[in-house]
């Protein structure tokens, strides 16, 4: 025990004096949340559109009106000709073109109907799609207000609810996915590297030949991290929670000891990882390409899982960040507890043991 | 105390295999501090890995004091005392607090120990809050032996424990050495310097994985047995090739500042003289001299 604390006192000198590393690993997740929270938006906010509006009628001013009042739109001017939206869509990057009949309101009046058309910039289709959604959204809202005046006799109405996330923020998308990847970077990176830099100077060959345990030099390598990683952890929580007002619905305590498994499967492939290299660099590389790379692509905080092609699928099960993405995003967004989340939990702690016993196995108690 | 018996080690090199070490066999007396001598690449460190259980011998096995080096590695590393060739202190931490954690991982403290290294401890405490890593050369090596003997090793194996070291460091690093097998440490220490030889008990030259000969100092200075000279002239750099045509010399090589000649006979020192002479060397000097270790060295490597 007494060797134990030593060499966890000595991992903490390492961390604490190698200032740089610190100060990036503590600032790693405020920079990641600040950045995916206001920087890489795919909200889209503020969108100059045009209006082709030859009737000039009430209907067709109070739609442009309420287009304005909201959020996503501005109103910036508008045109003659379609010739002239081409035009400003070119040269002023307009993102969207609402055209309206010569006729709109009389249409609607007499023939209850009438169309509008909505040109959109797909040059970026998801903005595009976007903004056509948000406008269309407006246009029934005014609908529905006319309706109300005037019922008609025989209408359906979808009404849509967003369950958990109602104004359809990203935050709560990548929250949960922020947090694996920190873990996945502190704890597998960092221990994958600790550990080899000691064989590349030579002071595991000291090490060795001591009469330590070689289970109690890998274990007190992971201790420090561990620390550190829960301290990102609460990090990514305090942010989430007061900057990007993205609510914890579950429990707090849960939340934590999951992350402190993954964290456990993280630092465990990190130790596999060390077992099998022998230069920093290889460690740096084998923890970025075989493990932060999947943890960003596969874990389906990026890109939906559904979407991808089977073979893909069925890799983005090995991934142990996507059921950790999965845990966190069911106890924080949807506030479920152990009940609903015991599946992803008995495979992630299936994942560690696995990983921990094949790093112990694989641990060399010589040099070659 | 440590025997030896026709050891090996070989690595694969592309299809074929580079034999480092070949069947090599010693004994080493309790309290002996011996020397294994021999440049880079000699197989020196794959040895020690060897007898510090962090390699596997691919054939022949090794006993130090009763154990054998593959069975029985548990107990030996608790009376091993190791210091590897490159530094392998923990940079960041300093002198006091390496030393405290090596203490503590073999079971002991820096207290109970102290007598053993006190006397190499004394030069580098005004230095004990200075990290490792800013150490010079000489002071690391004191502090890496300091680590090495801090639980009372019974046996110390020294990977060029002086290699780029300055010249004081390392006659200061052999009195250390000397003191502690007075103390009764049996040592093991290799070295690609030559004129360290001279300060063990028995040494071994080594070459491409062997052993070349074994023996005393003086024992393998002795075996010698052919006249030595030296000799110097005005045009140094063409000289061994004309002191190597003469007739009466077996072999010459630079040394130092002098070229050393193998006589094939006693007394054929005036020969030498004027045929170097007759060859227009001006201020020829032919001298008789004493082998040292690098001319038997010199001597075993050319067949």
């Amino acid at each position: 025990m007494k060797q134990f604390k030593a060499f966890v006192r000595k991992e903490f000198y390492h961390i604490l004096r190698d200032r740089r590393t610190l100060i990036i690993l503590l600032g790693m997740p405020v920079v990641q949340i600040l950045i995916f929270g206001f920087a890489l938006s795919n909200e889209v906010g503020n969108a100059r559109f045009v209006v082709l509006d030859p009737a000039q009628d009430p209907a067709t001013t109070q739609i442009i009106t309420q287009l304005d009042a909201s959020r996503y739109f501005d109103y910036a001017g508008s045109c003659r000709t379609y010739r002239e939206i081409e035009e400003r869509f070119r040269r002023e990057g307009i993102k969207l073109a609402v055209v309206f009949p010569p006729s709109f309101n009389q249409e609607l009046q007499h023939l209850h109907t009438a169309q509008i058309q909505l040109v959109t910039d797909a040059s970026d289709p998801n903005t595009a799609t976007t903004l056509s959604n948000y406008a269309s959204a407006v246009i029934n809202d005014y609908q529905a207000r006319t309706n109300a005046v005037a019922p008609l006799p025989y209408t359906i109405l979808p009404v849509t609810r967003m369950l958990y996330n109602p104004q359809l923020k990203a935050a709560y998308n990548f929250v949960p996915g922020v947090m694996a990847m920190v873990l996945m970077l502190v704890c597998t990176m960092m221990t994958a590297i600790t550990i080899v830099k000691e064989k590349e100077t030579g002071t595991m060959e000291v090490m060795l030949v001591s009469p330590v345990q070689p289970l109690k030099i890998v274990l007190a390598k992971a201790v420090p991290y561990l620390l550190l990683s829960l301290v990102n952890v609460v990090t990514i929580l305090l942010l989430s929670v007061y900057a990007l007002e993205v609510p914890v619905r579950g429990s707090i305590p849960l939340l934590l000891l999951e992350s402190g498994l993954f964290i456990v499967a993280s630092l465990s492939i990190g130790l596999l990882i060390s077992t099998a290299t022998g230069s920093q660099q290889t460690a740096m590389f084998l923890s970025l390409l075989g493990m932060f790379l999947p943890t960003v692509l596969l874990s389906g905080f990026m890109f939906p899982i559904e979407n991808m092609p089977w073979l893909l699928q069925q890799v983005s099960h090995i991934v142990p960040a996507k059921w950790f993405y999965q845990v966190v995003q069911s106890i924080m967004i949807k506030g479920k507890g152990l009940d609903g989340i015991w599946k992803e939990t008995g495979i992630l702690l299936g994942m560690t043991v696995v990983f921990l016993l094949l790093s112990i196995k694989n641990f060399k108690i010589r040099l070659a | 105390m440590i025997s030896v018996r026709n050891i090996s080690k070989k690595y694969p090199v592309g299809k074929g295999e580079l034999t480092a070490v070949n069947q090599l066999s010693f004994d080493v007396a309790p309290g002996e501090l011996f020397g294994i001598i021999g440049p880079d690449g000699a197989g020196k460190t794959s040895l020690f890995r060897m007898l510090a259980t962090l390699l596997l011998p691919d054939g022949g096995e090794a006993l130090i004091g009763g154990c054998h080096v593959v069975k029985d590695y548990k107990q030996l590393r608790k009376k091993l005392g190791y210091m590897p060739g490159r530094f392998s202190l923990y940079q960041d931490l300093t002198v006091e607090e390496n030393l405290r954690f090596f203490a503590t991982i073999f079971h002991t403290s820096i207290d109970e120990n102290y007598g053993l290294i006190r006397d190499i401890y004394e030069q580098i405490k005004p230095f004990k809050d200075r990290r490792a890593g800013k150490l010079s050369g000489g002071m690391k090596q004191k502090l890496a032996l300091c680590c090495a003997l801090i639980h009372r090793p019974t046996v110390l194996l020294l990977d060029e424990p002086t290699t780029g070291v300055d010249a004081v460091s390392r006659v200061e690093f052999w009195q250390m050495l000397q003191g502690l097998k007075s103390g009764g440490i049996t040592i093991i220490v290799s070295t690609p310097y030559m004129d360290e030889a001279s300060l063990c008990d028995r040494i071994a030259l080594m070459q491409q994985g062997n052993f070349l000969t074994t023996g005393t100092p003086d024992g393998i200075k002795a075996a010698f047995a052919k006249p030595l000279l030296a000799v110097k002239a005005d045009r140094m750099h063409q000289l061994v090739n004309a002191v190597r045509e003469a007739p009466v010399v077996e072999d010459s090589y630079a040394f130092g500042e002098w070229a050393h000649a193998v006589m094939r006979e006693e007394g054929h020192d005036r020969e030498l003289e004027s045929f170097l002479s007759a060859k227009g060397f001006r201020q020829v000097v032919v001298q008789q001299t004493e082998p040292t270790v690098e001319d038997c060295f010199l001597k075993l490597m050319r067949p």
